[in-house]
């Protein structure tokens, strides 16, 4: 279970950051939350600070161990941001793998050709990079995805398969934080809907009362 | 040693050639020739002054005096190094960061320098250790100055590469590997374009300077290479130490990539 208490952004020596007014809130796992609000309202602000991006104040606990205890690094392999616009590092597709087989699998699962990991980054399109991005998230098993607008460039067959690989995780016992512009996908993802404004997050309805 | 004394009549028939090409741009309207002889005049000046500050210095030969001249020399040279940069650390970072850098790497070379293959007597003679810690500092700045401006391009280019590697569980080390080697390699290019083209392309100009003065030409290569040898070690040094300072800046101890800690760049 994923908790957070009274999460904000912290001032930090040079600049005011963003806003992001305290968020409270827990995360059962096999749940999948939504969050709707309009662009630039704190809904990526608010996934990076869950996944210690940016300095923050508050606190967050994962199963019960508060995330300061756990290596940045460790925590962020647990607790997996993938933003919307995904970074490339290595000229190669397969070069930001590190074993194939199972990445291999879900690209197969979300309608990409096999030799897709072979191709240079360039060639990709952005639903490409997209799933790519995803893929490269799910492979390390993460407890908690943290995702932001993960479909937003696929059509509606491959939105498809992509929300039933994530409705697997939520069954495997994992959980989600899903940002994202589509009413219809928060409804048939998520059981608790949320709603950000102006870097405040409210409640907008819960299905399981 | 013997050499060529020059006096003042001399320099007078040198400065006809700066005439000459004056002329030459009133005559064209070109609009340089105010600007050629501005810049001539400079030179003549800030070379005198120099050339009487160093004539005093040496008369003293006070280790305290010599030591407060590198001082400023490393300063200005901080301050050269940091106005060459596009983006910038917030605060006093942007000035310290390359003038430890340079400063470290500067006296670590100069000492270790003078006092085991040089060896005046004493050591920290002016005559010697001001002019070597001006070639030093002239290299160990290109090499602090380009490190440091190809690390902070690199890190705000790459951002979302970096982040990416971050979300996925790297530690920034890792994540900013690529950045850090790319940012060193382009900070030792000058100093090995410059050994490799030694002699070559180029005839460096203090091994020039001392055939000149009547030195044996095997004697001033032999001093040439051990110059060669203190400015790639200072250069090294100073860009390693800038590169690794800056990349600890740009990350904190949860591994973040902290590009708030540089300002905005005008025009965005």
């Amino acid at each position: 279970m994923l908790k957070i208490c009274d999460l904000a952004r912290a001032n930090t020596e040079f600049s005011s950051p963003p806003l992001l007014s305290a968020v409270s809130l827990e995360l059962e796992d096999g749940i999948c939350l939504s969050v709707a609000g309009t662009s630039g309202s704190g809904k990526s602000i608010f996934l990076r600070a869950i996944a210690d991006l940016d300095p923050t104040v508050g606190e967050i606990f994962l199963d019960g161990i508060e995330r300061n205890q756990i290596a940045a690094a460790e925590w962020r392999k647990k607790v997996a941001y993938v933003p919307a616009e995904s970074g490339w590092w290595d000229d190669r597709v397969g070069g930001h793998f590190k074993d194939l087989t199972q990445a291999g699998e879900l690209a197969t699962e979300f309608g990409m050709v096999g030799d897709v990991f072979a191709w240079p980054i360039r060639r990709l399109s952005t639903g490409e990079r997209q799933r790519l991005s995803l893929i490269r998230a799910l492979v390390q098993d993460p407890r908690v995805l943290l995702l932001d607008e993960p479909t937003s460039g696929l059509d509606e067959e491959t939105t498809a398969k992509v929300e039933g690989a994530l409705r697997d995780r939520l069954n495997a016992g994992g959980s989600i934080i899903l940002v994202s512009h589509d009413p219809g996908q928060r409804e048939r993802m998520a059981s608790n809907h949320f709603h950000m404004k102006d870097g405040v997050l409210s409640v907008c309805g819960d299905r399981t009362n | 040693m013997n050499f060529i004394a020059l006096d003042y009549l001399d320099i007078l028939l040198a400065s006809l050639t700066i005439a000459v090409n004056a002329g030459l741009s009133i005559a064209m309207r070109l609009g340089l020739g105010q600007r050629l002889v501005i810049a001539a005049l400079r030179m003549v000046v800030q070379l005198t002054l120099v050339g009487l500050v160093l004539k005093a210095l040496f008369s003293v030969a006070s280790p305290v005096l010599t030591g407060f001249t590198i001082l400023i020399m490393i300063l200005f040279a901080g301050r050269e190094a940091m106005a060459r940069q596009h983006r910038r650390f917030h605060g006093w970072w942007s000035y310290g960061l390359g003038t430890g850098s340079m400063m470290t790497a500067g006296v670590i070379v100069l000492i270790f320098g003078l006092t085991t293959q040089i060896s005046p007597d004493p050591w920290y003679d002016p005559r010697y250790a001001i002019p070597l810690m001006g070639m030093i500092l002239g290299n160990t700045m290109n090499g602090v100055s380009i490190g440091l401006d190809r690390m902070i391009a690199g890190v705000v280019d790459r951002r979302a590469a970096i982040e990416a590697r971050l979300c996925l569980g790297a530690e920034a080390k890792e994540a900013f590997r690529p950045v850090v080697s790319d940012a060193l390699r382009a900070a030792f290019i000058p100093t090995i374009n410059g050994m490799s083209a030694a002699g070559i392309v180029s005839l460096p100009g203090m091994m020039t300077g001392q055939i000149l003065a009547g030195a044996d030409p095997v004697e001033a290569v032999k001093y040439q290479i051990i110059i060669m040898f203190l400015i790639a070690g200072g250069t090294g040094i100073g860009s390693f130490a800038a590169v690794y300072f800056a990349r600890q800046r740009l990350t904190d101890s949860r591994h973040r990539l902290r590009l708030d800690r540089l300002t905005p760049v005008k025009g965005l």
